[in-house]
């Protein structure tokens, strides 16, 4: 027998828990040839803010010891084109968008975005980008200080004024560069989040010896890939145990195991993030591999696996 | 027409090593190598783990009957494994990537690589051998002159510069270009090229100078390769774009040079 493996997120039902992160996934289009994209059980865009981004100057990436760094610094093509090109064969596939927002300078452009996309039909839920930590404020050339993200007051804050305006799911998404993300999922809880997803990048640095020079030309970016699993595993665990809101766990996943150990720590879904630039077609690989795994356990249900973790005391 | 992007799983023909640094390695590769074209590249998986994480960009040196060529250069840890491939190995392919030369209106095609930049001429001249191009390379010296008998056999004319000046012209390979063009009469001349950003950039002021087209291909670090991370981006004229989807061939003229 096939194991169940739908889950909900908020009002939301994914008939499988394998999402892909955003901005690791474009619009889907580059993944077309690439393999079957209405397998997967959501698709979270590129981060879109109202106006269109051109983003950072180049180099904008390099690679880290199991990972990457990357400081894009949201380019998009701004709301207006994103709802007239991109959304519609998004949408087409079947597979539930969910679309990721931020704001550039102003919190209240989460409220604006929000308000626009409760009204299309098109997107399935939101995620408030509240985390990004590669926004360039673009008139004082300096990355913007502290993230929304960074502070459970202004989580709070946000996340309620934009509650106000959508019915939809609203999905928040939380950087680890906390002290406490327990404490910062239980404010986007108590504002009236559906979900919270974690985690984004990690800010790091890496400095190329010879030229004593950053090697992006941001001087940091956001650390991504395996080598970040460990922490966004841990976090999962400790927020799983803080909030009753699904969790989305990203961070590292390049296989079914890894996807696993997010679910067994408390992650309702899980989101492909980096492996999606090593192997295109990963996500479904991994959709296959969660498959066999609950078969061979005899485990009926991915529902019942969520938050399994066995810890003897 | 649109393109189809194939994942492969290629094995190694052959490992050929060319003294200094420099390999050729050849791959069966059927939908690739079938459908691709001069100035595209691969994304290819170095390793099955995590060291090195993500797929490296080649480009394309030729293309047999179910072949694949690639010339390379141990730069790095990703070079160096490849460069110990055996045949018989496997490693996973996504390709053909990227749009490469324009062959349509090309008379008079003068090809201009620095280092390296003869890997992806050498397909280019093997296309347009009817109209015999003209070779330009430049190197650091006699040892880093790549394919010249290569080219000869597409029916080229080459000529080299080299930095030390231990084969052909002593000083750089858009020297050896503006005697060219200087003195070019007849066909409109197009120019193809590949090399380092500096050399792109003073190729590129001569284009305008002496007012023929030219393209050039682009090297810019990234990750995915499909036009999926926007790592790769490159100023232009109509703002930033992907080295890996855009690209990496762009007309010299669109392109915004930075201060070196």
């Amino acid at each position: 027998m096939n194991p169940k493996l739908s889950v909900n997120i908020g009002k939301l039902k994914l008939k499988n828990p394998v999402m892909v992160a955003s901005g690791t996934f474009g619009y889907a289009e580059e993944f077309r040839d690439f393999m079957d994209i209405k397998k997967l059980g959501a698709i979270v865009t590129k981060t879109i803010t109202i106006n269109p981004r051109p983003g950072n100057p180049a180099p904008r990436t390099c690679e880290t010891p199991a990972g990457m760094l990357n400081s894009i610094g949201l380019e998009n093509p701004g709301l207006d084109a994103f709802l007239k090109d991109k959304l519609a064969p998004l949408a087409k596939t079947g597979v539930p968008v969910i679309v990721s927002i931020a704001s550039e300078i102003d919190p209240a452009e989460f409220i604006e975005l929000c308000r626009r996309l409760d009204k299309v039909s098109a997107a399935a839920a939101i995620e408030l980008n509240i985390s990004c930590p590669n926004i360039l404020d673009l008139k004082n050339r300096s990355k913007i200080k502290t993230l929304i993200s960074q502070d459970a007051d202004s989580t709070y804050a946000l996340v309620r004024s934009v509650r106000k305006v959508t019915k939809k799911t609203l999905i928040t998404k939380l950087s680890p560069n906390v002290t406490s993300i327990a404490e910062i999922a239980r404010a986007a809880e108590d504002a009236g989040s559906d979900a919270v997803s974690l985690i984004n990048t990690l800010t790091g640095l890496s400095i190329d010896v010879d030229d004593m020079s950053p090697k992006l030309a941001v001087v940091t970016g956001g650390l991504s890939g395996p080598a970040i699993r460990p922490v966004a595993v841990r976090m999962a665990w400790e927020v799983f145990q803080k909030i009753r809101i699904p969790i989305i766990g990203m961070g590292g996943i390049i296989d079914a195991e890894s996807a696993l150990e997010f679910i067994i720590a408390g992650a309702t879904a899980v989101s492909v993030g980096t492996a999606n630039f090593i192997d295109p077609a990963v996500s479904v690989k991994i959709l296959s591999g969660l498959r066999n795994y609950l078969k061979n356990k005899k485990i009926k249900d991915i529902n019942e696996l969520i938050g399994g973790l066995r810890v003897e005391t | 027409m649109k393109k189809i992007l194939l994942q492969e799983i290629a094995r190694v023909v052959a490992n050929k090593r060319l003294g200094g640094d420099h390999f050729k390695l050849v791959l069966r590769s059927k939908g690739i190598a079938s459908s691709a074209a001069p100035g595209q590249f691969i994304q290819i998986r170095v390793s099955a783990g995590t060291d090195p994480l993500l797929r490296r960009p080649i480009s394309i040196h030729r293309v047999g009957a179910g072949t694949l060529e690639l010339l390379c250069e141990i730069v790095g840890k990703a070079t160096m494994i490849l460069s110990e491939a055996r045949p018989g190995d496997e490693l996973d392919l996504i390709g053909p990537l990227g749009n490469g030369f324009g062959l349509g209106c090309a008379k008079a095609p003068v090809l201009v690589a620095g280092g390296m930049g003869v890997a992806p001429l050498a397909f280019l001249a093997e296309k347009l051998s009817k109209l015999k191009p003209l070779v330009l390379i430049g190197a650091r010296s006699k040892k880093q002159v790549l394919c010249v008998d290569e080219f000869r056999k597409f029916g080229c004319k080459v000529m080299t510069a080299t930095d030390d000046g231990s084969l052909g012209l002593k000083g750089r390979v858009t020297q050896l270009l503006e005697n060219v063009l200087k003195g070019a009469s007849g066909p409109r001349v197009n120019i193809y090229a590949c090399g380092p950003r500096p050399m792109l950039k003073e190729l590129s002021r001569l284009s305008v100078k002496y007012n023929v087209p030219a393209e050039i291909s682009l090297e810019e670090h990234m990750s995915c390769g499909i036009g999926a991370c926007l790592g790769c981006v490159v100023g232009t004229k109509s703002g930033f774009k992907r080295v890996c989807k855009e690209g990496p061939v762009f007309d010299a003229g669109e392109v915004i040079w930075q201060e070196e």
